[in-house]
C-alpha cells in the first residue's frame, strides 16, 4: 500500500508539547490571555474611534461645512449661515441643510438628574439623516418645544423609550426650558455624546437664546447625482471665504476620528495596552519554550549525536512556536468574540470583530511565538553532543 | 529479515589498514589552556575492522570517553589522525562530522531515549536517518528492530514505563536502526543488573555481527569482557592491548 506522505517524520514538536499537557495548558492560557488583551485593547480603540462618528455616518449629505475653529463634535464653533446659501450658487449643489449643534443639559424625567445631551436643531422640512422613521416624524417638530429622543441614548437619560411606547406624555427640561418628547429615533450614543435629541431650528434657538443671529455649526450640502464631490469641494474651497472649512462626508468622519486619535490620549493608551499584551505574551511563550528546550537539552544533544543536523532541531523549536500560536489563537478569538458582545451590551460602544483585526492579532501572536522560539533556540547552542557520553 | 547493505566500500572488506572501519594514529588530546592544560590522550593508536567487537577498559578519568567522542566525530581532532570509514576527521568541518555521525551508532550510559516518544517512535528516530525510505518503511523497520531486541510487544510504551534493561534495549534498537557501520557504546550495562546487562551485550554483539558492524565498547563491567574479540586497556591516556579474556568465548 503506497504511503500518502512518504517523507513524513515523527511529529516531534507536537509530541514534545502534548506529552506535557499541564505545561501546554499553561502555555496556551498565557498565549490566549495575551491574545485577548490585544483583541480587547485594539477593539476598544477602534470601537471608540468608530463610536465618535456614530452620528456623522447618518447624515444625509455629500459635503459638509464647518467652522475652522471647530475641533471636534464636542466643540463645534459657529459660522455664518450665509455661506451655505453661497454654496447653493454652485450648479452641482442640489440642496443644503443648516444644522445647529450643541450639548445641552437634559433632566431625567424619572429621577430629575441632569446630564449633557447632544441637541441638533434643523429645519423640519430639510433632509437631515438617512433615516426613514425620522422623515415621517419631522412634521411633529414644527411646534416649538417638541423634540425627538434617541432611544439608544444611555439609560441615564431616563426610560424615555419604554414610557413613550406605553403612551405616557413625557415632558422634561432641556437647558431649563420645558420640552415634550413627541417621537423616538434610533441613532446611538457616540464617544462625545451619551445621547441625542433632535429638534427644529426654531426650538433650538428658543433653548439657546444667546446663539448669534444667523450662526450655525454644521452645513450639509447635497449634490446633483453624478457630480464629483471632490471637484465641487475644491470649487467651494476656492469660492467661499476662510471662515468655513469644506469636507466630504468621509473627510468629516476622518476629521472627528483624527481628533480622538491625536488630540486625546485614547489612541496612545490602547495601542500601548496592545503592545503590553504582545510583550506579556512574548515573555510567557519564551518562558515555556526556553523551559522546554532546557528540559530536553540532553535529548536534543542525543539527536545531534545521532547525526541530526542543528537545522532539524531549530525546526522542531520553530514548529513548537507555530503550534503554540495556532492552538492559542483559537481560544483567544472565541473569548474576544464573547467579550465584544459583553462590551456592546454593557456600554453600547460599537466594538466588533473585523477581519483585519482578527488577522492582525493572529499575525502578532505568530510573531510573538516565533520571536520567543527564536530566542529559545539560542539555548540549543548549549546542546553539545560531546557532553552526553 | 532485514536486508541492509553497507553503503561504504571500505566496510565490505577487512584486513588492510586503509580499509579498516576505524583507524587511529598518534592521537593526542588536551583539555584546558595555559597552566590548566592537561593531556588526556597520548599517542593513541587503534584499528578496528568491520564486524570486530573491541572492549575498552580502564580507570575513570583515563581518557576513554574522550576517545569515544573523538572517534564518534563529536569533538574535533587536535593532533594525530582519526579515519572513520576511510574519512579523515582531523581538520573536518562541522558539516562533515554531522553527516558522518549518521553512520555511527551510539549507545550511552544513560539510555538517552526521548521521553516524549514511545519505544517505537524512539527507534524510528534512528530509522528516520536512512535516506530514501517512506514513512511506513521506516516505521516497519523500527518495529522489526524492537522485535529483534525482544520488545515486539512494548511498541507503544513510553520510556517512563519501561525497565532499565528494556530502555537500554530500545537504545540499542535505535542505534542499529540507523544502520551504523560503527557502534560506540559507553558503559551500556552500567545501569543494569548482571542478568539484563549480560542479555544486552549478547544482543548487541550478535546484532552487530549480523550487520557486519564494528563495535567499540567502553566498560567497567568484568562480567561482560568475554564478548570481546579484542580487549584494550587504557591508563593515563595511553592504550595497551590486554590479554584476551579467559575462555575465549566469541573470538573470531
Amino acid at each position: 500500500m503506497p504511503s500518502l506522505w512518504p517523507s513524513r517524520r515523527i511529529p516531534l514538536a507536537w509530541l514534545l508539547l502534548t506529552r506535557q499537557p499541564m505545561r501546554l495548558a499553561v502555555a496556551l492560557a498565557g498565549i490566549a490571555f495575551a491574545g485577548i488583551l490585544m483583541f480587547m485593547q485594539l477593539g476598544f480603540r477602534d470601537g471608540l474611534f468608530e463610536a465618535s462618528i456614530t452620528l456623522h455616518k447618518l447624515f444625509d449629505t455629500d459635503l459638509v461645512l464647518i467652522s475652522p475653529r471647530t475641533t471636534s463634535s464636542v466643540a463645534m464653533a459657529g459660522f455664518p449661515r450665509r455661506r451655505l446659501v453661497q454654496a447653493m450658487a454652485h450648479p452641482a449643489v442640489a440642496g443644503v441643510s443648516p444644522v445647529h449643534w450643541n450639548l445641552l443639559s437634559w433632566r431625567n424625567p424619572e429621577n430629575r438628574a441632569t446630564r449633557s445631551i447632544l441637541v441638533l436643531g434643523f429645519e423640519p422640512l430639510d433632509p437631515l439623516l438617512q433615516d426613514d422613521s425620522l422623515r415621517r416624524q419631522t412634521p411633529l417638530l414644527s411646534q416649538r418645544g417638541r423634540v425627538l429622543f434617541d432611544e439608544r441614548s444611555r439609560q441615564e437619560f431616563g426610560p424615555i423609550g419604554p414610557w413613550f411606547r406605553q403612551g405616557r406624555l413625557i415632558e422634561t427640561e432641556v437647558a431649563g426650558k420645558r420640552v415634550r418628547v413627541v417621537g423616538l429615533v434610533a441613532l446611538g450614543p457616540s464617544f462625545g455624546a451619551d445621547g441625542n435629541l433632535l429638534t427644529s431650528g426654531e426650538t433650538f434657538l428658543w433653548l439657546m437664546p444667546n446663539t448669534p443671529a444667523g450662526s450655525i455649526e454644521l452645513g450639509l450640502i447635497r449634490l446633483v447625482p453624478g457630480s464629483d464631490p471632490a471637484k465641487v469641494a475644491a470649487d467651494l474651497r476656492r469660492q467661499l471665504p476662510q471662515d468655513v472649512v469644506v469636507y466630504s462626508k468621509q473627510g468629516f468622519q476622518d476629521f472627528e476620528k483624527n481628533y480622538w486619535a491625536t488630540s486625546t490620549a485614547i489612541g496612545f493608551i490602547f495601542t500601548l495596552g496592545s503592545a503590553m499584551g504582545f510583550v506579556v505574551g512574548c515573555v510567557i511563550v519564551y518562558q515555556i519554550l526556553h523551559g522546554d528546550v532546557s528540559d530536553h537539552l540532553p535529548e536534543y544533544a542525543t539527536l545531534m549525536a545521532m547525526g541530526y543536523p542543528l537545522r532539524d532541531l531549530l525546526g522542531v523549536v520553530a514548529r513548537e512556536g507555530l503550534l503554540l500560536s495556532l492552538l492559542g489563537y483559537g481560544p483567544a478569538l472565541a473569548a474576544a468574540l464573547g467579550l465584544y458582545g459583553l462590551v456592546r451590551s454593557a456600554t453600547g460602544l460599537p466594538v466588533a470583530m473585523t477581519n483585519g483585526r482578527a488577522l492582525l492579532v493572529f499575525g502578532l501572536i505568530l510573531v510573538m511565538c516565533m520571536v520567543s522560539a527564536g530566542l529559545a533556540m539560542r539555548r540549543l547552542a548549549d546542546a553539545d553532543p560531546a557532553e552526553i557520553f | 529479515m532485514l536486508t541492509l547493505s553497507p553503503d561504504s566500500p571500505e566496510a565490505l572488506s577487512s584486513g588492510t589498514s586503509d580499509l579498516a572501519t576505524l583507524s587511529v594514529q598518534g592521537l593526542n588530546h588536551w583539555y584546558g589552556r595555559g597552566s590548566m592544560e592537561r593531556q588526556v590522550l597520548q599517542g593513541v593508536d587503534l584499528e578496528i575492522q568491520p564486524g570486530e567487537v573491541v572492549l575498552l577498559t580502564g580507570p575513570s578519568g583515563c581518557g576513554k570517553t574522550t576517545l569515544l567522542t573523538l572517534v564518534g566525530a563529536l569533538r574535533s581532532v587536535m593532533e594525530g589522525s582519526v579515519r572513520v570509514f576511510g574519512e579523515e576527521l582531523k581538520g573536518s568541518s562541522r558539516q562533515q562530522r554531522q553527516s558522518l555521525r549518521r553512520s555511527i551508532g551510539m549507545i550511552f550510559q544513560g539510555h538517552n531515549l526521548l521521553r516524549c516518544l514511545t519505544a517505537e517512535q524512539n527507534v524510528q528516530m534512528g530509522a528516520d536517518l536512512l535516506p530514501g525510505l517512506g514513512f511506513r518503511a521506516r516505521r516497519d523497520l523500527a518495529r522489526e528492530w524492537l522485535r529483534l531486541v525482544g520488545l515486539g510487544d512494548q511498541l507503544g510504551k513510553l520510556p517512563h514505563d519501561l525497565s532499565g534493561g528494556q530502555k537500554q534495549r530500545v537504545a540499542i534498537a535505535r542505534a542499529l536502526a540507523a544502520h551504523p557501520q560503527l557502534l560506540l557504546a559507553d558503559e551500556p550495562t552500567a545501569a543494569l543488573d548482571s542478568r539484563s546487562g549480560r542479555e544486552v551485550v549478547d544482543l548487541l554483539r550478535s546484532l552487530a555481527r549480523d550487520q557486519d558492524c564494528a563495535v567499540l565498547m567502553v566498560t567497567h563491567d568484568p562480567r561482560i569482557l568475554d564478548v570481546a574479540d579484542r580487549l584494550l586497556q587504557m591508563e593515563d591516556g595511553r592504550l595497551w592491548s590486554a590479554d584476551r579474556p579467559p575462555g575465549g568465548a566469541g573470538l573470531r
